[in-house]
């Protein structure tokens, strides 16, 4: 136990920062997956083919490779992109892009190509006749939209969203390996220098099941929510 | 662009798309028996029994896959009375410890899919089962499992696409998998996008023969 406490001595308050980081992390990368479901989700339903492909292409690609090899990806190519596009501008100095925001990209990309399914099913789940009924009411689109088919398809997406975010909040665990220290990598480090791996993986894994149990409690709450009239 | 990389890359990675695909063949096996296992007990009367098949199901899909390998590779070596018995030959190499992790996770999630497609059965059909005279056993085994499989084959498949993309962490164990590979390339030439591009379409191809074997499978086996 006292390899927790807190201070100089114990592990406790090293590891509390990086659950911190974790649940920063699983949240930033959730709400830029949020951003990219934005922009996917209406290239899938699209009549037109060519959206089509381009949004079902994103989707099938992301979650047909491994998490792993697309933080890879962003953790070797992200400061050369930046740079390139950079130089472009004029500017030619070396840029080091910050882990965290590596990270939460690379996490967020494929947390959105989950979400985009879910908001596909969800707003293809939609009874035709609401569509029908605000055309007919001569809605204005951003009215239809937010006013209609929005509330409706959160709720339908609220239970798959839950699982997105278990997917993404387990995900962050695989940034780790680009050294911003979140709960693995923390974990990683306490157990080299105490060479006590065993007590620290599995305490890792008791503050991931903490995370995913208190996080769903809330997800209930929410679901009970938007349900209601149902 | 690159191209000359690609090629060359090329077949170092279809090497180490063998082991990735033994570790999958391997971990899916044994995960199949597992989750089976932990599916039946799931359904027993006994609360103590089922109660334990759940914790399993839920500590193995409540935390990452790579703690589960780390716990299991560097953290079992700790024990020192698992270093003096027999079990230490199989735990202290890579490889094996990594289709431990797999398997037990692939595991929980089979179990899960196979517990809900055994109650989804239609009690009618068991109830025929019984009035027919036909033993229980037999009702379990030319009954319920083959209408069960059915039931989860596109569950399933899904869970065979999302264990070929976590064997990719046994590179996180020194194990050079299609992943290990692919990051050990992009670390000596700097050249992430056409690495990527390689081992993407490898992986990716696999995911598409994999879906469309599944989707055979459900054709071949609907009713």
């Amino acid at each position: 136990m006292e390899l927790l406490s807190f201070g100089k001595t114990g592990w406790g308050d090293e590891l509390l920062i990086a659950t911190m980081m974790t649940i920063a992390v699983s949240i930033t990368a959730m709400f830029i997956g949020f951003l990219f479901a934005l922009i996917f989700t209406p290239l899938k339903l699209s009549k037109s083919k060519f959206l089509n492909l381009i949004g079902n292409s994103y989707t099938t690609v992301i979650r047909g490779v491994p998490e792993l090899l697309v933080i890879y990806l962003f953790f070797f190519g992200g400061s050369g992109a930046v740079m390139y596009v950079a130089s472009i501008f004029g500017y030619n100095e070396y840029i080091e892009i910050n882990a965290f925001i590596t990270g939460s990209f690379a996490i967020g990309i494929i947390s959105g190509a989950y979400s985009t399914e879910v908001f596909r099913g969800a707003i293809q789940s939609i009874d035709k006749g609401q569509f029908e009924a605000s055309k007919v009411l001569g809605l204005k689109k951003p009215v239809h939209f937010f006013k209609v088919i929005m509330p409706q398809m959160l709720r339908l997406a609220i239970p798959n969203l839950s699982n997105v975010w278990q997917i993404t909040l387990k995900d962050t665990s695989l940034i780790s390996v680009t050294g911003l220290v979140e709960i693995m990598r923390q974990s990683y480090i306490a157990a080299g220098s105490t060479r006590d791996p065993l007590f620290f993986y599995s305490f890792a894994a008791v503050l991931y099941l903490m995370l995913t149990y208190f996080s769903m409690k809330l997800i209930n709450k929410l679901e009970v929510r938007y349900s209601r009239g149902y | 662009m690159d191209f000359e990389l690609m090629i060359n890359s090329l077949p170092k990675l279809l090497n180490a798309t063998f082991i990735t695909l033994k570790l999958l063949t391997a971990s899916l096996i044994f995960g199949l028996f597992i989750g089976l296992f932990f599916a039946i007990i799931r359904l027993n009367k006994n609360p103590i029994i089922n109660k334990f098949a759940y914790v399993y199901s839920y500590v193995f899909r409540g935390t990452p896959l790579l703690v589960q390998i780390f716990i299991i590779y560097f953290g079992l070596g700790q024990i020192e009375y698992l270093r003096s018995t027999a079990l230490w030959v199989i735990l202290k190499e890579p490889y094996w410890c990594a289709i431990i992790a797999f398997s037990l996770n692939t595991g929980a999630y089979t179990s899960e899919i196979l517990r809900s497609a055994f109650q989804t059965i239609k009690p009618g059909m068991i109830e025929a089962g019984q009035s027919l005279g036909i033993s229980s056993k037999i009702i379990f085994y030319k009954i319920q499992i083959p209408i069960a499989i059915r039931q989860s084959l596109p569950a399933y498949g899904n869970e065979i696409i999302l264990m070929m993309k976590g064997t990719s962490l046994a590179s996180t164990v020194t194990l050079m998998d299609l992943t290990g590979v692919a990051k050990y390339i992009i670390s000596t030439t700097f050249k992430p996008i056409e690495v990527f591009i390689v081992a993407g379409g490898i992986y990716l191809f696999m995911t598409f023969i994999i879906h469309n074997v599944i989707k055979f499978l459900e054709k071949k086996y609907s009713y």
